[in-house]
């Protein structure tokens, strides 16, 4: 078992990750999708305006994304930390 | 073959496929009927999941709604999908590493609490029953439009099909369907969105398609020539934001918060073997989902253009640019019958006007150019999904599929739903509060018993809907993000918030957002009890009742820590328990009951 102080700073890492992680998820569905929406709609990629194809689009594919490098960090946490499952 | 005979065989195909996995997959034991005995692969869970969480709401409404409201409907698109990236790293990893079967035994224990936890039974059977209302009316509507038999009938038949695999094979029987399910639905849905994105823009990939130039020549891109000829007839741009960014961030984060706390997901994460697991399944539930919801605006935006571009044939305001009524294509006439569709023709001329008649801007110009009214009565936003593959005029196999699709997705979320309702009560109110002494034979019968009287109270339902049934999302995503997830939550990441402290949390919360959606509303829902009329002006800073979760999340939050700091802090069991669901380690013993 993991000593009391290796629990402390496992769950301090966690909590700086999520911070990370939360913080794009916020920028790309509320910033992007929603409150900056006007000044990314001035910009097209292809022929989408850039804000509504965040709403619609690009926030879905950093939300897959978010979640793919939170498990691959987290394991990587799991294992640093001796706190992982055998 | 005629479109019937392909229909019988889709649909009576893939039931007897799930009748097939149902009598596979019995369960033995209460582990297996309520968490499929805890060894479902990740990824195969991430599929189940997918098809728990996309209802007949995401397969059949969700394109139309994106069809009419263009970007204004993309707090749905966000917050129906970032809802997962919350559960997986705020909830499904501690929860699965408690390893207990429902999410009120969480919040009993955690909160060291009886009340608490009857709250959440409660709670969880409200916003469950609703939801699985919608479900039933899907399946009833689905077989009456398809398979041309009454509603009632419908319903009777989609009862049937989940009592056998529901009851007999509890959440085993039920994760295994619900990956088939997932195959038939995914497939209805993205076949006939290729054909469309192919014969409008010519890109087979319907998300690349929403951003690629039309292939009529014209050398316009989609999204441009869709926002030209909406507003030339006087509609809302469709790329463009209406209304209040402090509504669309509220209604975004309620039904963000809402879907991280919605019981009948979280308990899907109880049944992989780790706490890794739970992390890697959340991922792959996400993907699942998300080539459903990345198709969806190009279906919704593509199915808008098709409907434009059959009425407005000509320049508008020309009396050749409208189409004549005699004219209109097969797929028109169809779902003329229906009723989902309907014609009138109020300046008498034979052509088809399809205009916004409510844009007052509009109207001087509408009469100039002789047009008396919107002429297109009854667009129903259902059949953007549902008449797609006649409009695309893809072969009879393609419908029948589409039929199959639909009912997938109904019946996968309805059994979803049923299980959580019933472990709640054989596990919750049974096991935990009013029998204790009951064997695992008993609770598994009484489980079997709970889902049986579940399904039979739906279906009623389902056929005698409750006037309150239409408000599904306000309600059921109301009371998840503002009582489950917020007790949830801080049972994990606070180790000061007590017993006291989060049942008044849950209270404030659920009872401010219950009071905000029964002041607009209607007190259960009944017409003409609301206080203030349902409509922007009356709004609290203009915040709709649908959008108010969020902010009895927040109240539930306020209260819940604030309460806490004047009464004692949790015994220290209590306080070893929240450090033990930090940790992965250990996750296959807590498996253990």
């Amino acid at each position: 078992m993991s000593t009391k102080h290796d629990a402390a700073g496992y769950w301090a890492a966690n909590l700086k990750l999520l911070g990370k992680l939360l913080a794009v998820w916020l920028l790309v569905s509320y910033g992007f999708g929603i409150w900056f929406v006007d000044l990314l709609n001035e910009v097209s990629i292809g022929g989408i305006k850039l804000g509504f194809f965040f709403a619609q689009q690009g926030a879905i594919y950093v939300f897959v994304a978010l979640i793919f490098i939170y498990v691959r960090q987290m394991n990587k946490l799991d294992r640093q930390f001796g706190v992982d499952e055998e | 073959m005629d479109l019937q005979t392909w229909i019988y065989i889709a649909v009576g195909g893939t039931f007897a496929l799930y009748m097939g996995i149902a009598i596979w997959s019995r369960a033995g034991s209460t582990k297996e009927f309520y968490v499929a005995g805890g060894g479902v692969h990740p990824v195969a869970n991430g599929m189940a999941t997918a098809a728990d969480w996309m209802s007949a709401a995401s397969f059949i409404s969700m394109a139309g709604l994106i069809a009419f409201l263009g970007y204004n409907a993309s707090p749905y698109l966000m917050g129906w999908t970032g809802g997962y990236v919350l559960l997986a790293l705020l909830l499904a990893p501690y929860l699965r590493k408690f390893g207990k079967f429902t999410v009120p035994e969480f919040i009993g224990d955690r909160f060291y609490s009886r009340p608490a936890r009857l709250v959440a039974v409660l709670c969880l059977i409200v916003a469950s029953i609703t939801y699985v209302i919608g479900q039933m009316k899907g399946v009833g509507v689905a077989f009456g439009r398809f398979l041309e038999v009454d509603f009632e009938t419908g319903v009777l038949i989609g009862m049937g099909i989940v009592f056998f695999y529901a009851v007999l094979g509890g959440m085993k029987g039920i994760t295994y369907t619900q990956i088939a399910q997932y195959c038939v639905l995914i497939f209805a849905y993205t076949v006939p969105a290729i054909f469309i994105s192919l014969q409008l823009t010519g890109n087979p990939l319907p998300q690349l398609g929403l951003g690629s130039t039309l292939s009529d020549g014209s050398g316009m891109y989609l999204l441009e020539k869709l926002d030209q000829i909406v507003t030339e007839l006087g509609f809302a741009p469709y790329t463009e934001p209406a209304g209040s960014k402090l509504n669309l961030t509220l209604l975004t984060a309620t039904l963000m918060v809402g879907t991280a706390g919605l019981p009948h997901v979280i308990i899907r994460f109880f049944t992989v073997p780790k706490v890794s697991d739970a992390r890697r399944s959340a991922g792959w539930a996400l993907v699942f989902i998300a080539i459903l919801y990345t198709t969806a605006p190009a279906v919704g935006a593509m199915a808008r253009m098709n409907l434009m571009d059959t009425v407005q044939i000509g320049e508008v305001g020309s009396a050749e640019g409208n189409l004549l009524h005699e004219q209109r294509p097969e797929w028109m006439k169809t779902w003329e019958k229906t009723g989902l569709l309907a014609y009138e023709d109020k300046n008498g001329d034979g052509r088809i006007q399809y205009y916004n008649e409510a844009n007052p801007e509009f109207a001087a110009q509408a009469q100039a150019f002789g047009w008396a009214g919107n002429e297109m009565v009854t667009v129903d936003r259902d059949i953007m999904v549902l008449a797609n593959p006649e409009i695309a005029k893809l072969p009879n196999w393609v419908i029948a599929l589409v039929a199959a699709g639909g009912l997938a997705a109904a019946l996968s979320t309805a059994a979803g739903l049923l299980l959580a309702i019933s472990s709640a009560i054989s596990h919750d109110l049974l096991k935990s509060t009013f029998m204790p002494s009951i064997s695992e034979k008993g609770e598994l019968m009484a489980g079997r018993i709970a889902m049986a009287g579940a399904i039979l109270v739906a279906g009623y339902l389902g056929m005698n809907p409750p006037g309150f049934a239409a408000q599904v999302v306000a309600l059921a995503f109301g009371l998840a993000a503002s009582s489950i997830f917020p007790a949830l939550m801080m049972g994990i990441f606070s180790k000061r918030v007590n017993n006291v402290g989060a049942l008044c949390g849950m209270l404030a919360g659920l009872g401010s957002t219950l009071l905000y959606i029964a002041a607009y509303k209607g007190f259960f829902f009944i017409p003409g009890t609301n206080l203030l009329p349902n409509s922007p002006e009356a709004w609290l800073l203009g915040i709709q009742p649908e959008s108010f979760g969020a902010i009895g999340a927040a109240i539930n939050f306020a209260v819940a820590w604030s309460v806490s700091r004047v009464t004692a802090e949790p015994p220290p069991e209590i306080q070893a328990l929240v450090e033990d669901v930090r940790v992965p380690r250990g996750a296959g013993l807590a498996q253990g009951h």
